[in-house]
């Protein structure tokens, strides 16, 4: 071997695989304004929607009048729900099982509901022509209060099942209940409660809150008349499950609905639904025979088109004297607004909430949750978590500070005496869930000696006594969140979307010039997924990550996939890469044995080549084998060198991470200064750091919003005052804090390459760790568990009820 | 509706061109020239993603009429780099400190960057969180960016660049 021949380790290094801080393929066009998104879209020919939105959250529609709007100059149509029967698409099936109004049938349920769409050449005659369709409506009384939906005498929501004993997940017990579904097992946890030395209750709320990502939800449809096609593109994170969905609903075969999702400006959750505009732009295109575009506002996206949480939760931790936990209870109220539209795998109405035990080794435990109706908006998704995970990791850390608290305990040393150990994983937990690895005690100890744990404790004290002597106005609080999420949905058994397994795919083709290209079934949103698939493929097959095109939202050329939600993108379509890369590897050893004249057997992996063992002069790189797979294959194979997987995953992933945060409160204006956040975050294999670091980043952020300031607030009469950026909490660079992130690494030992999936983390466990921070911050004064959102009004009126204004 | 004539400059080129009164500067750009770098987030001037630089000002351009842009000289992020197509310090400074995520952002936030260092060409960290926060990020938390605009500034003034710990 000559000085010039490289390594080994150097031939690894060029290739760019997992592990590597590659910088961002995507970055290119974006940094240039060449970025490809929905609206920047001008098809020949092509009309503007707009729709026409309810002004109440319940009222009769007693008459629409569109004549007016109709003589507007440059409007074509305008479409109301009489249009839709004609075509049967007044109402759509929705995820959930339940049906949903496309237009306003007759009623509407919930303010801005979508009543008529307006068809017209440009947007500004579309907003002319909503201006003059004029709506007769006549106000019914409304309930937005999800505690009070299932009350005697509360309003009907829905008059279209309000006889309907049975729902989608069983029997209802009232005309505003969706479903119960209930986990564990309720007579042994209610017998440990029986006999608990120490029990805590609280009413723990997750207020209703909104994805908000920059861009809103948008489409364009094409119906093409004589191929009887219809090419829909669209903000889609799920863009296959878009085309089936359609074709069950429009009508139009499967093969004949080219979906297409372009960049997307974030998602978040919010663009995993079928939303009305949609629906409409469609019916639009086949009775204009002209492309359609409907873009939402801002106000649009905050008030209709998929809220997050609403979950409220009575939330119950028994314990004995020493502090070790002895079982949970939870009962929950859901609220999903006036119609059933959850993003959910379909079996799984409350998601995967039974994650609520968390990270803790609870013999047993159970939950009840009610789905109701109100006059809000539907459409549930995750925002930034698998489903209704954040809800679940948000309680089960309040109570178990709750409970730290009522023990006289610290709440980081309650949390290590209660950790699920080393040993027990796999670990089953008290719901039947099979935790596939962790290592909790080591993460959580890092994070407490990185911080300086005790010392902080120890200031705390102090600066406490200093405010009972009235020497300063400031009360400092520490947050710590250890949380598990559950994640990569899913296996088939656990799993379906209207009867379709979560599964999710990969097609991987090896050019004869040794470059390649991926396209997978998932769909990044700012993920980086062109950047971060090609180096799994880098690490699998030996070929430089920049010679691999990663491309995915065609539904005509991708495999078929779920898509990307739920933190699924690396533990479903990431093993199904990996797994493609190995089918395609094992042709490569047979191609190249039968060049080399060896046995396969003979042979050995070497970074980028099959070398014969103990002979690594006669080798066979990848570059020659992708060339010999086009020119000379071993006789009676098939020539050729790509692989398809379609991945069903054994179990979920379960990432976990040890987050403290450390605030200052201003008690006298309600103000949070948040002095330090450190998030450990244990997501198994890492396959680019820097991009994690950037998703933690972000999660973060999100994560403080949300904890200090999002929510999507309806006033008694149903109106939703919060539906802009005046009035809904976005944090700008000012307010967000300097994020400090930090690893372990424990492998998923069912995932071909180890990793777990990382977006969401910091948002599950962000969340709890803001809420424990300023509760805690306020403990020593007595108080037990103040509500989020934590913005200064909310912790300024908490501290006025803690007489520290007197 | 009555159509205005305009003639401003825009990325280097003068534009001659009918709008109406109401047309924003946004949709002027988008939909008439074609610029879509500059994106719609909002409608009321809070997430600045359709920022431009308009005569040595950034600019929310959802809040201007293309008529007050008349005889304006204006510059998008498709403005941004060189005639020979090479990348303005800022861009590979995004790219170099993995400022962005999805994108969306970006072109707003760089042309508001671009204006911030021709205002303050050393800013201060809080500085520049200061002056980008009329721009929204959903995804980044804007620690990276804030890192790329310290990272461009260094660069611009020829010293070092160093990395502040995590």
């Amino acid at each position: 071997m000559n000085d010039q021949t490289p390594t080994s380790a150097q031939r690894a290094e060029a290739l760019q695989g997992m592990g590597c801080r590659r910088k961002r393929v995507e970055d290119i066009r974006f940094v240039q304004g060449k970025g490809n998104y929905v609206d920047d879209l001008k098809l020949p020919g092509m009309l503007y929607g707009d729709l026409v939105r309810s002004p109440y959250a319940h009222a009769r529609v007693k008459k629409i009048d569109t004549s007016k709007a109709a003589a507007v100059p440059g409007v074509v149509a305008v479409i109301t729900a009489e249009t839709l029967k004609t075509v049967n698409l007044a109402w759509m099936p929705t995820l959930a099982g339940d049906v949903q109004m496309v237009l306003a049938d007759g009623k509407v349920l919930f303010q801005n509901q979508e009543v008529a769409f307006v068809i017209a050449e440009s947007r500004e005659a579309a907003a002319d022509g909503v201006e003059l369709v004029e709506v007769e409506y006549e106000q019914l009384p409304c309930n937005v209060d999800p505690l009070h939906a299932m009350s005697d005498g509360a309003p009907v929501i829905r008059e279209d099942i309000k006889d309907k004993k049975e729902g989608a997940h069983g029997p209802r017990k009232h005309y505003n209940h969706v479903f119960a579904w209930a986990a564990g097992d309720k007579a042994a946890t209610d017998a440990a409660f029986a006999k608990a030395d120490v029990t805590i209750k609280e009413l723990i709320v997750y207020p209703r809150c909104h994805p908000c990502p920059l861009e809103t939800c948008q489409c364009v449809a094409s119906f093409d008349k004589i191929r009887g096609e219809l090419t829909l593109w669209g903000t889609f994170q799920a863009p296959h499950v878009i085309r089936t969905v359609g074709s069950l609903i429009s009508k139009i075969p499967e093969h004949k609905i080219h979906v297409i999702a372009p960049d997307i400006g974030g998602g978040f959750g919010n663009k995993v639904g079928a939303y009305s505009g949609y629906i409409c732009a469609i019916v639009a295109s086949i009775v204009t025979g002209r492309p359609v575009k409907g873009v939402e506002d801002r106000i649009e996206n905050l008030s209709t088109t998929a809220f997050a949480r609403d979950f409220h939760m009575d939330m119950e931790i028994a314990a004995t004297k020493d502090g070790k936990v002895t079982a949970m209870r939870c009962y929950t109220i859901a609220d999903h607004g006036a119609f059933d539209a959850c993003a959910n795998a379909t079996k799984w109405p409350a998601g995967l909430f039974s994650i609520i035990s968390g990270s803790y080794d609870f013999p047993v435990a159970h939950v009840l949750v009610d789905g109701v109706y109100t006059n809000k908006a539907p459409g549930g998704v995750a925002y930034r978590c698998s489903f209704r995970v954040t809800e679940a990791a948000y309680c089960i850390e309040r109570a178990m500070d709750i409970m730290a608290q009522k023990l006289g305990m610290d709440p980081a040393e309650f949390r290590v005496k209660n950790l699920i150990r080393r040993e027990q994983f796999p670990y089953t937990s008290a719901f039947g869930w099979q935790y596939d690895s962790g290592d909790y005690q080591t993460a959580m100890n890092k994070a407490m000696e990185t911080v300086g744990y005790k010392k902080l404790r120890e200031e705390q004290k102090a600066k406490q006594e200093a405010f009972k002597r009235g020497e300063t106005r400031d009360v400092m609080g520490i947050g710590v969140a250890f949380f598990t999420e559950i994640v990569g949905a899913g296996p088939s058994r656990n799993c379906d979307i209207l009867g379709i397994a979560m599964f999710d795919s990969a097609e991987i083709r090896i050019h004869p010039t040794g470059t390649g290209i991926c396209r997978l079934g998932t769909k990044s949103q700012g993920q980086g997924h062109e950047t971060t698939y090609a180096q799994i493929i880098a690490s699998e097959l030996g070929i430089a990550a920049d010679n691999i095109m990663v491309e995915e939202g065609n539904t005509d050329t991708a495999p078929y996939g779920l898509g990307t939600y739920g933190s699924r993108s690396t533990p479903v379509s990431g093993a199904a890469t990996a797994m493609a890369c190995r089918k395609i590897k094992a042709k490569a050893q047979m191609i190249a044995a039968y060049m080399l004249e060896v046995h396969d057997d003979d042979l050995e992996w070497d970074v980028d080549r099959f070398r014969v063992k103990g002979n690594p002069e006669r080798h066979k790189t990848m570059t020659e084998l992708a060339w010999a797979a086009y020119h000379e294959v071993p006789p009676g194979m098939e020539p050729g060198l790509e692989a398809v997987n379609y991945y069903d995953p054994p179990n979920f992933t379960f990432p976990f991470g040890a987050y403290i945060c450390v605030v200052d409160v201003d008690v006298d204006t309600g103000e949070t200064k948040v002095r330090r956040f450190y998030a450990l975050d244990d997501c198994g294999t890492r396959i680019n750091p820097m991009i994690i670091e950037g998703q933690i980043h972000g999660g973060l952020t999100e994560a403080f919003g949300i904890a200090m300031g999002q929510e999507i607030h309806y006033d008694e009469d149903g109106n939703v005052t919060t539906a802009s950026l005046m009035d809904y909490f976005l944090p700008t660079a000012v307010e967000t804090p300097k994020w400090e992130t930090d690893w372990t690494t424990t492998p998923s030992p069912h995932h071909p390459i180890g990793a777990k999936g990382i977006g969401e983390s910091p948002n599950v466990g962000g969340v709890p760790c803001f809420s424990n921070a300023i509760n805690d911050a306020f403990k020593f004064l007595g108080s037990t568990h103040i509500q989020m959102p934590h913005d200064a009004w909310r912790t300024w009126t908490a501290a006025e009820k803690l007489g520290l204004h007197a | 509706m009555a159509k205005s004539q305009i003639s401003l400059t825009v990325n280097g080129k003068t534009v001659e061109a009918l709008v109406e009164p109401r047309t924003l500067l946004i949709h002027f750009l988008r939909e008439q020239l074609m610029f879509t770098g500059p994106h719609i987030g909002c409608e009321t001037s809070h997430c600045g993603a359709c920022t431009v630089d308009l005569d040595g000002k950034s600019v929310k351009s959802c809040t201007v009429f293309a008529v007050q842009a008349n005889g304006s000289d204006v510059r998008t992020i498709e403005g941004m780099a060189a005639a020979d197509g090479s990348l303005h310090v800022l861009q590979e400074a995004f790219r170099e400190m993995h400022g962005l995520q999805c994108g969306f952002c970006t072109p707003g936030m760089i042309t508001r960057a671009y204006r911030l260092l021709q205002e303050n060409p050393s800013p201060s960290e809080d500085e520049i969180r200061m002056g980008i926060s009329g721009n929204l990020c959903r995804c980044t938390g804007y620690q990276n960016i804030v890192k790329a605009i310290q990272y461009a500034a260094a660069k611009i003034s020829g010293v070092p660049f160093r990395e502040a710990a995590e």
